[in-house]
């Protein structure tokens, strides 16, 4: 099953998950198996037992690597650029691509490069829309490295 | 115990030397960096002891001290090194866009010039940690400004205007600039950043009166890049061989190897040595790149005129934990071991606090400055190699493995803020990071100006502890702390000693702090309006002493901290010591100046 969250309360009261309070928010846990679970865009993660799939995890260290110097830890946002759990919460899969790939600039001092050409985030994006996803969503709270499921081979 | 008179004779042996204009510069600076009433280089002076005669304001009256008078740089962002002082003019300078003002002390501060480059603000995602600098460099009627995008330029003193600019590097393939420059007889020298995006670091010598390149001396690579002779350059007393700089590489990967010089650079006058350290071997994945990874994490001796290396020495060989050799070389002479030495003494990011005897390279001391160091248990004095802890290898680890509990963290028992030296006390005094961390590298590939990292790590307080960060007084001599103040944070900030029997330093939450040179006690403190990654200078005008320094939350501390530093196992711990960095200060660029009350 999807996880959810409060920000889709009609959605989160139908679903019979129990509900983790995780600073501040309510979290509701994925049902099924993390050995079966593929992402999708419209459910990103997995999120159950305090823990999240290794995709997601992946996102966790990617992010760390490529994103946090101008986006802060966990997406928390700096100076130089936005924090990310408000606009994570609405930003569709599609748009997300869009702006990593291509880039953006707004006002002076704040660029976006794109990142068509790395290799270290193009083939991972899904996995870092997770993350923050499940950022957004209080699955992962604040900056801590997340617990994990183990990675789940593709047979 | 010897006090340090050697620059005096040196400055005949530069005068003797001096044939053609280039050594007058390197004439002034000698004869202006004993000149206590300035502040001519960022570090005080070449042998970057930050020290001062100054002796107005001592243990005695520093309680009295109050605020002079403050200038607002206008930008956010962590504020790195400091102000330069020649005269009647104080030089200042602010991080990304790198503004440089030239304020006159005569007229309360005013602007006598302004400086800002036109800088393309896409340099601003491919620097590692916070878009800093740390200062500009005074020489021949000249301020030199490095800027965020690896460009050096040459200012007028005077008018500010631009003399010469030289590209030292491609921003667009991760090439930047954070470091200051320092003025070397006719030569200003200039390190690289950028190890987080497989820069190739060198060191570089540019003529000042135009800015044509004398020599470059990379930190890996073939001889001829390295400007390493395989007889002549030595390791430990040995000549290191033939193509040392890639012989203990696999493949290619040197040329994207890191070593990076982003640190500071000592000259030793009388030797005509330049001193410093390279940095990190890239990735931080250490599984990605099998060998000793020579010449990263080295401290370099290089003559001053030509860049060949006479000796060098390998801190950490194949990195495994981020821990840059980029660290000050702090050039003084004492006795060690009984016997009057030639020795720099360097607090390296690793835990490890060296004496190395700067005329041969000779490991003398290698002792750990934090006694949380973990990560190795000693260094081997025969080999001077690291005796590393297989639990807290993360390359024995290997790949997408989490190895936990390794202390110091990547930004070191120490980073780049500077320590100072006082030859009243005999003692170093050291800014440290009582910081530990997890880390888990993992398999990147590498493309041209995109980061180029491979690891995820997690910081937090050392264990046992609730305190972030400790000030220290060290005796290179016996390697051992003689005392330590506990900081609530890292102490990110340069420290400055003074004849007076005084010791200031600032802290993450802004105060400037006064302590006594012996004992340490606090004499004085100070909450400045954000949290101090500056370095403390002091300077005399008008027959009066005034301390100043740069607040402005920020660098690689206040990235990470400014968003709430997490603990793991917080739960056991006192968590109220563990709070944000937020809950204290604020980012704001900001000079402070301190004086005695008439």
């Amino acid at each position: 099953m999807k996880p959810t969250c409060l920000r889709n309360p009609l959605l989160a009261a139908l679903l019979l998950g129990p509900a983790l309070v995780s600073n501040g928010y309510a979290v509701t846990e994925s049902t099924g198996d993390y050995r079966i679970f593929t992402f999708s865009a419209e459910e990103p993660y997995f999120y159950k037992d305090g823990k999240v799939d290794f995709g997601t995890y992946n996102g966790f260290r990617r992010y760390h690597s490529e994103c946090h110097v101008c986006h802060g830890p966990a997406g928390l946002g700096s100076s130089y650029a936005p924090a990310l759990m408000k606009s994570m919460e609405t930003m569709t899969f599609a748009q997300f691509v869009d702006v990593v790939v291509r880039g953006r600039q707004q006002r002076a001092n704040f660029v976006m490069p794109g990142f068509a050409e790395n290799m270290n985030v193009l083939p991972y994006l899904h996995d870092m829309f997770a993350y923050l996803k499940a950022r957004a969503d209080g699955a992962i709270p604040g900056a801590t490295r997340p617990a994990k499921f183990p990675k789940v081979d593709i047979k | 115990m010897r006090q340090f008179r050697y620059t005096a004779a040196a400055a005949v042996v530069a005068l003797a030397i001096g044939s053609s204009g280039s050594a007058f510069a390197n004439a002034e600076l000698i004869g202006m960096q004993n000149n206590p009433n300035d502040w001519v280089m960022q570090n005080g002076n070449y042998a970057n002891t930050r020290f001062s005669e100054l002796d107005q304001i001592n243990a005695g009256n520093v309680k009295d001290l109050k605020v002079a008078w403050t200038f607002s740089t206008g930008v956010l962002r962590g504020h790195e090194g400091g102000p330069l002082v020649i005269g009647d003019v104080m030089y200042v300078h602010a991080p990304f866009p790198n503004t440089v003002f030239a304020l006159d002390l005569k007229d309360n501060g005013r602007i006598i010039w302004k400086y800002e480059p036109k800088q393309d603000p896409s340099v601003i995602p491919v620097m590692c940690c916070d878009t800093v600098n740390r200062g500009v460099a005074y020489g021949d009627d000249k301020i030199f400004l490095y800027q965020a995008d690896a460009t050096l330029v040459a200012l007028d003193a005077k008018t500010g205007t631009k003399v010469w600019s030289v590209s030292n590097g491609d921003p667009n393939k991760g090439a930047t600039g954070t470091s200051a420059p320092v003025v070397v007889k006719d030569k200003v020298l200039v390190g690289i950043s950028g190890g987080e995006f497989g820069v190739r670091g060198h060191l570089t010598a540019y003529n000042i009166k135009d800015g044509s390149m004398a020599w470059r001396g990379y930190s890996m690579g073939p001889d001829a890049d390295t400007l390493i002779d395989p007889q002549k350059t030595t390791h430990l007393g040995k000549p290191v061989g033939k193509d040392s700089g890639t012989s203990t590489w696999e493949g290619d990967q040197w040329k994207i190897g890191g070593g990076t010089t982003w640190g500071w650079y000592s000259y030793d006058p009388e030797l005509n040595l330049v001193y410093y350290g390279s940095g990190n071997p890239s990735t931080w994945n250490p599984v990605q790149r099998p060998g000793d990874n020579r010449w990263s994490m080295t401290i370099f001796a290089r003559d001053a005129d030509t860049g060949m290396a006479k000796w060098v020495y390998q801190m950490t060989p194949h990195d495994e934990w981020d821990y840059d050799g980029i660290n000050e070389m702090i050039l003084v002479d004492k006795e060690i071991g009984g016997k009057s030495r030639k020795v720099l003494v360097h607090f390296d990011r690793n835990g490890f606090g060296y004496t190395v005897d700067r005329v041969t390279g000779e490991l003398l001391v290698a002792e750990k400055y934090d006694p949380a160091v973990n990560w190795a248990t000693h260094v081997d004095m025969a080999t001077g190699r690291p005796q590393v802890v297989p639990q807290y290898s993360t390359h024995h680890n290997g790949e997408d493995v989490n190895s936990t509990g390794i202390c110091p963290a990547a930004l070191g028992s120490k980073d780049q803020q500077p320590a100072s030296y006082s030859p009243k006390t005999g003692l170093f005094y050291v800014p440290t990071n009582h910081v530990c961390m997890d880390y888990e590298p993992f398999r990147v590939s590498y493309t041209a100006g995109q980061p180029y990292v491979g690891a995820t790590l997690s910081m937090y307080p050392a264990p046992g502890g609730d305190h972030l960060g400790n000030f220290i007084a060290w005796d290179a001599d016996k390697g051992e702390i003689v005392w330590s103040n506990p900081e609530k944070f890292s102490v990110w900030s340069g420290a400055l000693a003074t004849a007076g029997g005084v010791v200031f330093y600032g802290t993450l939450e802004g105060y400037l702090k006064a302590v006594d040179a012996k004992t340490g006690k606090e004499l004085y403190k100070f909450k400045t309006p954000s949290g101090i990654i500056g370095n403390v200078n002091t300077y005399m005008h008008n027959g009066k002493q005034y301390v100043a320094v740069l607040s402005g939350l920020g660098g690689w501390a206040g990235i990470g901290m400014a968003a709430g530093l997490t603990d793991p196992t917080a739960g056991l711990g006192a968590v109220g010591a563990y709070a944000s960095l937020s809950n204290y200060t604020n980012l704001g660029g900001q000079l402070t100046v301190f004086e005695l009350p008439n």
